[in-house]
């Protein structure tokens, strides 16, 4: 009977680079400079790491396929090291495969890290695949980018509960306005600047009704964390550790864009993975036991109907919470602490590890001027692909034993 | 008996005024304004000679007996592939059968069209032929600020010829072949190289004609008097058209209208759309002459029977010159047809090959859009896939083929996107649900954002969904348009 991977493994260590333009830096310099931090954090040496795991979503722009750009960057010791990839959850699967590894039995201590170099296309926005996305997807898929798509919940979310594009609008703004906020406290975000409600809704249109600041950063970045079994980071003389409390996926099976029945109002498979992540936490009411939660904002209006998704707020009032500042950094559940996919910034297989560095910082009070009061635990959440068929993932960690 | 069985059209439905063309380049060529009334079909940008021929032939095809159809022909001077059979193309969008169809191409005279009825004609008389779909369709590429860029229209006629139902019987044809060249397009050139006009009328539209209408007369032993129509193109003004008219004895009540004013000159497809345009409004008993002109001509006699009032309602000519858009803006004419480097960014750049390996494996549902239906469950579904999509059903090869091409849906979601790389943004894409069940993510076009809503009727339409410059490739694909 599977139990679980409730508190069988700790985060020994966490590291993340500054996301942005990092026009300097390669995506090996990138996964190094996260790594040093990260390994200096654990306290071990990298010889102690026995098996390593590398998140990347689109290796032909930044490092190629497989893990040689992992094993090769760190000069890890002909150790095992795979490359994972799961559109925008590619980092939390890295961090997946170690903590599995780990608690399998199979390995002592693992690594898992993530990494994206998107900075050398020589255009904004996410890379443009053409024929390259597949043979039969070129024929007969639409033209649609990551805005455009995201973009169409707006229309359903709207259409469903009759609520007036102005107010959506508004809600949309207060999203953003809030992250950032929240990135301007962190030196390591991309984007550091406050910005109005106003502001964000009169910027220029990126997808209708997306404006230019419902868009989150397309950065360059790395995150990585070494974990092991809470015994041994015990003998290691760790205390206060982060136990992982819950690690769940759930993926799109053609139902959303194939059968007559869902609305481009939520998603499908948020709903479904943080239930079971809730359980496999052993969480019985989130909106009252989660302190805080990192969500895949890559638009504003993902982030407003995801906290729907996470049954945090009821279906159909994530506009009421939001502009109550409930997701606010001094509300009840303060979203986006770090300023999130919107501020922070996104290279894509980094993101999932970044949000779990801040929970880990956040946790160990070790967050500076956006400390929260106390945190217990924390949720993350990623989202790949579009709206109508996804990949998701949920982490929660906490308190290891609380 | 063998004649016309059904007919169908298609016009692009932006009309560009030809005074837009004269309004940007009138500095440069103001002889321009000789022809600078009224206006002309226009292709979107993805809309050629292909996608208008689809669109003709299934309006042609509507209420009729698709796999009856043993022979397509389709005449062009403007088709997008020299070696690919491009009526194969047609027959593959319309979804007609593969195994007992003839497929042929009839190109490079804007006589084609009235060749394509004379061959297949002769193959319903001659052999074993039940059902031939002729259609003819043109959007030829003309230099900027040139006369061929305001007397020619894009557009398509199609009619269906058979033996049984016959709406406009066969009763006679007169051809002269010879080697006429008005204008002519190289096989590698990008466009047509004309003669002067002057010598076009003297030796070429008052002589040809004539001849050919006066020998039908004569070789079928019809009084022009007992001709309610005759029907030829003349691109080079109303008053030489009027002319032509004259030196057979025809007046200009007995002149079908040549649509200079609300089409232009559809080219190989001409002498068909203004033969359904004269049908449109044609009584049992008319006896209508179509007659044709490029490197000769072909003179056909119909004569309209009672079966006229029986075809089943369609679009047709006047259907399609109703749905019109006025575009004022000729520099959209320029970048759409090529005809200026406007830069595109990176983003453009993305490699554009066609996996015709995965093309031909998938060629029902990319030229025909067939999905799948299961036999179990009774959902519709687009994609077909081995497995079925009902959540509560998921049998495993259990679909039949299900077309979707005609099936009106509704949008349940939407936007326009400004990223997406595009000549007309923003680029209008959104979720589209079929009233009969089954859906689809689906490119609109022909719309603007400010006229999309949730709950939207939409159809859908076969466009060219990219071209790849670097192969000299289109690929086509099915896109949504507000149902008009």
């Amino acid at each position: 009977m599977a139990t679980g991977i409730r508190d069988k493994v700790v985060i020994l260590g966490m590291g993340c680079t500054r996301f942005g333009e990092r026009w300097e830096s390669g995506a090996e310099d990138l996964l190094v400079e996260a790594f040093q931090e990260c390994l200096q954090d654990s306290g071990i040496e990298k010889k102690q790491i026995q098996a390593a795991w590398l998140g990347t979503c689109f290796p032909s722009i930044s490092v190629g396929q497989s893990a040689l750009p992992l094993s090769i960057s760190l000069r890890l010791d002909n150790i095992p090291v795979t490359r994972v990839e799961n559109f925008c959850a590619s980092g939390t699967e890295a961090f997946r495969g170690a903590v599995y590894a780990v608690a399998s039995g199979a390995y002592d201590i693992c690594l898992a890290a993530g990494v994206e170099k998107l900075k050398d296309t020589g255009y904004g926005g996410l890379p443009e695949f053409g024929s390259e996305a597949g043979p039969r997807n070129f024929l007969v898929q639409p033209n649609i980018t990551a805005p455009g798509t995201f973009a169409q919940l707006a229309s359903g979310y709207c259409a469903k509960y009759n609520i007036s594009d102005g107010d959506l609008k508004r809600a949309m703004a207060h999203v953003s306005a809030k992250s950032h906020a929240n990135g301007e406290k962190n030196p390591k975000a991309h984007l550091r600047k406050a910005v109005s409600e106003d502001q964000i809704m009169a910027a220029p249109i990126i997808a209708h009704p997306l404006g230019l600041f419902d868009c989150c950063g397309v950065s360059d970045g790395s995150a990585c964390a070494i974990v092991t079994t809470p015994e041994i980071a015990k003998s290691l003389g760790k205390k206060d550790l982060i136990g992982v409390k819950a690690l769940q996926l759930s993926l799109s099976n053609g139902y959303e864009f194939g059968y007559n029945e869902w609305e481009v109002d939520h998603f499908v498979t948020t709903s479904i993975a943080s239930k079971k992540a809730y359980e496999e936490a052993g969480i019985k009411d989130p909106r009252k036991e989660l302190s805080m939660i990192e969500v895949h904002d890559c638009f504003s209006i993902t982030e407003l109907v995801t906290m729907e998704d996470l049954h945090i707020s009821k279906r159909g009032e994530a506009i009421k919470d939001i502009m109550g500042g409930f997701y606010d950094s001094t509300g009840q559940i303060p979203c986006q602490i770090d300023g999130g996919l919107k501020c922070f910034g996104h290279p894509i297989g980094a993101s999932g590890l970044r949000m779990l560095y801040e929970m880990y910082l956040q946790l160990l009070g070790r967050a500076g001027p956006r400390q929260l009061k106390d945190p217990k635990l924390g949720l993350t959440h990623n989202l790949g692909g579009f709206p109508f068929m996804n990949v998701c993932s949920i982490g929660i960690v906490g308190k290891y034993g609380m | 008996m063998v004649g016309i069985t059904a007919y169908g059209a298609f016009v692009p439905r932006r009309r560009l005024n030809r005074m837009a063309v004269l309004t940007s380049m009138g500095w440069f060529a103001p002889g321009l304004m000789m022809s600078a009334q009224g206006e002309r079909g226009m292709c979107s940008w993805d809309e050629d000679a292909m996608t208008l021929a689809v669109a003709a032939a299934r309006d042609c095809l509507t209420g009729m007996d698709r796999n009856a159809v043993d022979a397509v022909y389709l005449a062009s001077t403007s088709l997008p592939f020299k070696d690919r059979q491009n009526s194969g193309i047609l027959a593959a969008a319309a979804n007609l059968k593969e195994e007992g169809l003839v497929t042929a191409d009839f190109t490079s005279s804007n006589k084609s069209g009235t060749t394509a009825i004379l061959s297949a004609i002769d193959a319903l008389k001659g052999g074993d032929k039940k059902s031939i779909l002729v259609t003819a369709a043109d959007a030829k590429p003309t230099r900027a600020a040139w006369f061929f860029q305001l007397w020619f229209g894009d557009g398509a006629a199609s009619l269906l010829l058979g033996k049984d139902k016959v709406i406009a019987e066969f009763k006679g044809s007169h051809s002269i072949s010879c080697d006429f060249v008005p204008s002519y397009r190289g096989a590698n050139a990008k466009f047509d190289y004309g003669w002067e006009e002057r010598w076009i009328r003297d030796e070429g539209y008052t002589k040809i004609l004539p001849q050919a209408i006066k020998g039908l007369l004569e070789k079928t032993g019809t009084s022009l008097n007992d001709v309610s129509k005759v029907i030829f193109p003349c691109y080079l003004s109303k008053r030489i058209h009027g002319e032509i008219g004259k030196l057979i004895g025809a007046g200009r009540d007995k002149l079908a209208d040549n649509l200079q004013e609300v089409l232009g000159d559809t080219g190989s497809a001409h002498p068909l759309a203004m033969f359904i345009n004269t049908l449109e409004d044609a009584k049992p008993g008319d006896k209508i002459i179509v007659a044709s002109f490029g490197q000769g001509s072909d003179a056909l006699l119909f004569e309209v029977t009672d079966a006229i009032k029986d075809l089943p309602a369609r679009r047709g000519m006047k259907g399609s010159l109703a749905v019109r858009k006025e575009e004022d803006n000729y520099s959209k004419l320029l970048k759409w047809r090529d005809l200026i480097d406007v830069d595109m960014g990176i983003r453009a750049e993305a490699k554009k090959q066609t996996a015709l390996s995965a093309l031909w494996r998938n060629r029902k549902m990319v030229l025909g859009m067939v999905g799948g239906k299961c036999t179990k469950c009774g959902t519709p579904q687009f994609p077909k896939m081995r497995m079925c999509v009902n959540p509560s059903c998921h049998a495993v090869d259990t679909q039949v083929d299900e077309e979707f091409a005609h099936k009106p849906g509704i949008v349940k979601s939407f936007t326009g996107d400004m990223l997406a790389v595009s000549v007309e943004p923003p680029a209008i894409y959104g979720l589209v649900q079929f009233e009969s069940g089954g859906r689809t993510m689906a490119d609109f076009t022909d719309c603007e954002l400010g006229e999309v809503k949730v709950g939207m009727p939409v159809q859908l339409t076969f466009r060219i969904k990219y071209y790849d410059e670097d192969r000299d490739f289109y690929g086509y694909f099915w896109k949504a348009t507000p149902k008009r």
